[in-house]
């Protein structure tokens, strides 16, 4: 038979019938163990091509069909199953129907899997994955008996590897419709014992499983069905009801995913205890967590309940549960003393925030009893409390949108709410005022409930509030309010609100000192009312025309005004974005307005303060974002009729679309002579690279070789700078082709020309970085070429320090060009993949480079480190320690800051790792604790506090030093660095003394 | 120097009323800002002592309105700190261990050259002088720390609760 057996895998498949014939005859009659079967199949069933390893493993399943009824020894079985493994993938296509059955039924009839090792119990636990898998139509004939023999398998496991595993296929029984005939409690059962989880994984665990792991798919498991409801809950109580912390967390978020399965019919007799249960862990809380979640798990079985489908004939559970819990909360809203209050307020709108049907029932019974109490209390501070929570269960209101006006529940109560606002606006009472401001605002934003008589009594309110009293708080809120409630009632409000701002804005214009203030806000007041496409056409010609009037010399204006507009500019145009109508009318509007002011205040025969005003950073900046803003939201069609009117101004002077346009000299931004003029082309970047990506950008060829050319320019940062971004804005819109392989191509050679001559050295890299981050943004294949270039540079003595500082610029968020709000193609992993791609070239660099050029290498991974998440980061940071730990020694504190912050994580991560560094962390740690920075500080405590996450037995040596010195820092001169000393210090404290 | 003490029998005011807690702190542009010193005030005080678990209630001392923000007594340049605490119930044994734990924090917390003193609000517990009296004598409290069960009482409500 070897002999035959051997020949067996180069023969035909005539052959292979015959040995099959001769073999099972052996078998059978037991002089052929499987064992030897198997053996002899060995070098087919190992052999690396799949026809054959096919064949070979067909021929072991027809010898095991033959022969599962004969008694296997175990030890055989085992070593068939280790030899099924490997072989998996080719053993679903060679698996002959039915046998996968027959091989389950063997294990559960002749394997005692308790009392195998546990890397056989994970074969067992994979086999059965595997089949169900790939045969889940055979198994799920096998009735409830695959379901029982696979709970006889389970019982007892105790390794978390193979539970993982075990906790998938019973969720997949679940899930996928096995039948689980009569063993639905042997089931809950077989797992419920592991529940509540408590699993640490032991110090340096390969496998990475981690408690939370286990605790998602245990839940998973009994949160997967409501036919374990009835033995479930009594054990989620019992747990709740315990007095061990974490088992009430989780059994409260067990409870909480339940809650998305269940029905009245599983809740209904358990709903007095859980309510107890959850009402306790609220009152009396032992930790804000367990409260959080106690809160969450009421929000759920409260919007369970209002989900159901009731029988005609069923009582309907939410009442009853509401009833309850107003029964349990309502005293303790009216008890003088105030006494639980807050935590009654919290149950009730926790629950109220479920549904609409609990939010009407519970509103419905509070409210009156609240606008009662609030008569009752006379002092402002009860009052205030009193309030506080109507505006709680008010704010929920808004959740719910009801179709009949009748039916909402607060129009039966609106004209005592309105008087007790207006009570609370009137009061002398700030803290009051303030609380009755938000609560009009919460009342206005209620579709049509304010009569138009109340609404001219709130706005009298707010008016004197915020113009005639001294109080700034309470203007802040007035601006607010003025929002919410101009947007329900855009035809009434204009009328009312604007002439009183309209006027003050004409007479706080005539300066002084104590108007300036009142001059912003009547600004602020006007962009927060500018909510509908009709007040933006009445809001915008006067902001526009305030600009104007400045420019003119009619009135006196300063930076402060000029950034004060365009705030409020701004703020219009963000509002208009909605709205493509007034979106339009924006831009049309104030584009060409802006680029008329400032072309006029470029004209080299101007020489008037306030036009240099004009031309400054900042104003430039702001004007620039309000064209940005104003452009983002334009449709393709109405942008493609901007774009031909503002690139022609730019590159022929065109100014045939400005109002106002007899200037004195041409505008020419890119040719050479004014200075000024070419500042202006950061408002040109602000247009352009807002564009949607699809508009067709008229001249582009011309257009980026001025970029270029004037990017290169020296003598001007701000123009040269903007010149640069401009380009790597329009560059990473572009899509790939010839043409824009010319543009990269040109800006290289510009780079490497710049980068050569000694002059524009530093424009050159500027281009260099803006061109790199458009391209590292969109994955461009080249970005990789010049990010290299880049890293070049760290050992250049003259750019080295401001090349690290690149790798920042090249990682963050930008705030005007390539975002992704102004189209710009972002990809979203883009951190992650320049970390996996340049990291390692930084470190190799880093050890390559001298030393008076290291720091610039640490600068610049710090960058990248800083701004990556930390998760991660995590599984890196091992490799990048022995940096780490040197970097802690280097004198930048950008580079302090951005290691302590990667230390951190890593001390609770990886304690054991960290422990072998204890003497150089406690010593930098220290030391840096009294850094200049602030920042600094901060960080190294929060080290020194994670710290005492190492084993105490490597800390106890250093704890008397330590404690010493973490006096010093106690008396720091900053609030938030004695925060962190007393936290660490009084861990420290804690280490190996008793009760900790 | 505590007497009594009611672990494993029933609790001597099982019903206590609860306070809300205050949140954290809010940050000011001030303490942000690395040039301006902020003092130490009342707040700071407060903030160190609030969140100290009560002994025999899973509450914090903040939640059983034992400790109040008004309470504290604080002179930065003076050096001095004065923390009245109020006992739930006139009798309650554990006024000596919630004072010992007040202090233990205080010391553990402040700068070695203030001068503390932690009391019992007047009139309201029995046997206030007596307390007050052991709370003010340093070799008493440098003696009951040295008790092993004590400083674990004492850890124990000075741990941070998840």
């Amino acid at each position: 038979v070897s002999d035959l057996l051997g020949l067996e895998v180069q023969t035909a498949v005539m052959w292979e019938t015959l040995v099959m014939g001769a073999m099972e005859a052996y078998v059978k009659s037991g002089n052929y163990t499987v064992l030897k079967v198997v053996e002899a199949l060995g070098s087919s069933l190992e052999n690396p091509e799949p026809r054959t390893r096919a064949r070979g493993i067909q021929l072991l399943s027809q010898v095991l069909l033959q022969c599962h009824s004969l008694l296997l020894e175990k030890e055989e079985k085992i070593t068939h199953c280790q030899h099924f493994l490997p072989s998996q993938n080719s053993l679903c296509v060679a698996l002959p129907p039915g046998l996968a059955v027959s091989v389950l039924k063997a294990i559960f009839q002749e394997v005692h899997v308790q009392s195998l090792l546990q890397v056989d119990r994970h074969t067992v636990f994979s086999i059965i994955t595997n089949f169900m898998q790939s045969r889940e139509e055979e198994l799920k004939d096998l009735g409830a008996d695959f379901t029982f023999g696979f709970i006889q398998v389970m019982d007892g496991e105790k390794d978390p590897r193979n539970l993982l595993v075990a906790f998938h296929i019973v969720h997949d029984l679940i899930s996928r419709d096995y039948s689980l005939g009569p063993f639905v409690e042997e089931l809950f059962e077989v797992t419920s014992c592991y529940f509540p989880i408590d699993f640490t994984p032991p110090p340096n665990d390969p496998y990475g499983i981690q408690r939370d792991d286990l605790i998602l798919s245990l839940r998973a498991v009994l949160a997967s069905t409501p036919r374990f409801a009835e033995f479930l809950l009594p054990l989620l109580i019992e747990k709740v009801d315990s007095e061990i912390l974490s088992a009430k967390l989780d059994s409260l978020q067990t409870l909480n995913a339940c809650c998305a399965v269940y029905g009245q019919k599983e809740l209904k007799d358990f709903l007095p205890s859980l309510w107890a249960s959850i009402r306790r862990e609220v009152f009396q809380t032992a930790s804000e967590r367990v409260e959080a979640e106690g809160l969450a798990a009421l929000h759920s079985l409260t919007a369970c309940l209002s989900r159901s489908v009731l029988r005609a004939d069923a009582e309907d559970l939410l009442n009853s549960f509401l009833s309850n819990i107003l029964q349990d909360c309502r005293h303790h809203l009216c008890e003088p003393d105030m006494k639980l209050v807050w935590p009654s307020a919290k149950l009730l709108q926790t629950a109220a925030g479920a549904s609409a049907r609990a939010c009407d029932h519970i509103t419905s019974n509070v409210l009156p009893l609240l606008l009662e109490q609030f008569h009752k209390h006379s002092q402002s501070n009860q009052r205030r409390t009193i309030l506080e929570m109507i505006l709680g269960f008010l704010k929920l209101q808004q959740k719910w949108s009801y179709e009949d006006k009748d039916e909402r529940p607060l129009s039966g109560f609106k004209d005592q709410l309105c008087s007790l606002v207006f009570m609370a606006i009137t009061d002398p009472s700030t803290q009051l005022q303030l609380v009755g401001i938000r609560t009009l605002t919460v009342l206005g934003a209620q579709p049509d409930l304010l009569s138009s008589g109340d609404l001219e009594l709130a706005i009298g309110h707010l008016y004197r509030l915020s113009f005639l009293e001294e109080d700034s708080q309470s203007c802040c809120r007035e601006v607010c309010v003025a929002n919410q409630l101009s947007s329900p009632y855009q035809q009434g409000f204009v009328g009312r609100a604007f002439t009183p701002l309209h006027r003050e804005l004409d007479v706080t214009r005539e300066h002084g000192p104590n108007k300036c203030s009142r001059h912003l806000l009547c600004l602020q007041a006007l962009s927060a009312v500018s909510t509908h496409p009709s007040i933006v056409k009445e809001t915008l010609p006067l902001l526009l025309q305030h600009l104007w009037q400045a420019n003119k010399g009619n009135v006196v204006i300063g930076f402060n005004d000029i950034i004060a507009i365009c705030q409020s500019l701004q703020q219009v145009a963000e509002k208009c974005h909605r709205d493509p109508d007034s979106c339009w009318y924006f831009h049309e509007t104030a584009l060409p307005c802006l680029f008329a002011l400032a072309v006029q205040a470029s004209m080299p025969e101007d020489s008037s303060v306030l036009r240099k005003v004009l031309l400054e950073d900042e104003v430039l900046a702001a004007l620039a974002s309000v064209i940005s803003t104003a452009t983002i939201h334009l449709s393709s069609e109405l942008a493609a009729q901007s774009v031909t009117r503002i690139v022609p101004l730019f590159l022929d002077g065109n100014i045939s679309f400005l109002p106002e346009n007899s200037f004195p000299s041409r505008f020419q931004p890119f040719q050479d002579g004014c200075s000024r003029q070419r500042r202006l082309v950061v408002l040109l970047m602000a247009f352009v690279c807002s564009l949607p990506r699809n508009v067709e950008i008229p001249q582009l060829t011309q257009l980026m070789r001025e970029l270029l050319e004037l990017s290169c320019c020296p003598g001007c940062p701000f123009s040269s700078t903007a010149a640069a971004k401009c380009f790597a804005g329009l560059l990473n819109k572009h899509p790939a082709g010839q043409q824009l392989d010319e543009f990269l191509q040109l800006a290289v050679d510009t780079v490497e020309a710049g980068l050569g001559a000694g002059s524009s050295r530093s424009q050159a890299f500027t281009l260099l970085l803006w061109v790199t981050k458009a391209l590292v943004l969109r994955y461009h294949p080249l970005s990789s070429c010049l990010t290299a270039r880049l890293m070049g540079l760290l050992s250049d003595p003259e750019l080295g320090p401001a090349a690290a500082d690149g790798f920042s610029l090249l990682m963050s968020d930008c705030t005007d060009v390539l975002t992704r709000a102004c189209h710009a193609d972002v990809r979203i992993m883009f951190r992650q993949r320049f970390f996996t791609d340049n990291v390692p070239d930084l470190v190799q660099g880093f050890h390559a480079a001298p030393q008076d050029v290291k720091p610039n290498y640490l600068k610049g991974l710090s960058h990248v480190l800083n701004r990556l998440p930390k998760p991660v980061l995590l599984p890196e940071l091992p490799t990048l320690l022995s940096l780490l730990l040197e970097a802690l020694s280097c004198t930048d504190s950008v580079v302090q800051l951005s290691t302590l912050s990667c230390l951190q994580p890593l001390l609770l991560e990886a304690p054991q790792i960290m422990s072998l560094h204890i003497d150089t962390l406690v010593t930098k740690f220290l030391n840096l604790s009294s850094s200049p920075s602030m920042a600094v500080r901060i960080a190294a405590l929060q080290c020194m506090n994670a710290l005492t996450h190492l084993p105490t037995p490597v800390l106890l040596p250093y704890k008397p030093q330590v404690i010493r010195a973490l006096a010093k820092p106690l008396d720091d001169k900053k609030r938030l660095v004695r925060k962190e000393a007393v936290s660490a210090r009084g861990e420290w404290f804690l280490l190996g003394s008793p009760g900790s | 120097m505590v007497g009594g003490g009611g672990s494993g029998g029933l609790l001597e005011n099982a019903n206590p009323l609860i306070y809300e807690r205050s949140g954290e702190r809010p940050v000011t542009p001030g303490e942000e800002d690395e040039q301006v010193p902020d003092s130490i005030d009342a707040r700071e005080i407060f903030d160190l002592i609030r969140s100290i678990n009560d002994p025999e209630h899973p509450l914090t001392l903040e939640e059983l309105n034992v400790v109040e923000q008004v309470r504290v007594q604080v002179s930065d340049p003076e050096s001095t700190v004065a923390v009245a605490f109020t006992p739930t119930i006139p009798h309650c044994s554990m006024a000596t261990l919630i004072g010992l734990s007040i202090k233990v924090k205080l010391l553990r917390s402040l700068p070695q050259r203030f001068k503390m003193d932690v009391h019992i609000t007047p009139g309201t517990h029995a046997s206030e002088h007596a307390v007050n009296k052991q709370l003010a004598d340093k070799e008493r409290v440098a003696a009951a720390l040295e008790n092993t069960h004590l400083l674990e009482v004492v850890n124990q409500c000075l741990s941070a609760r998840s």
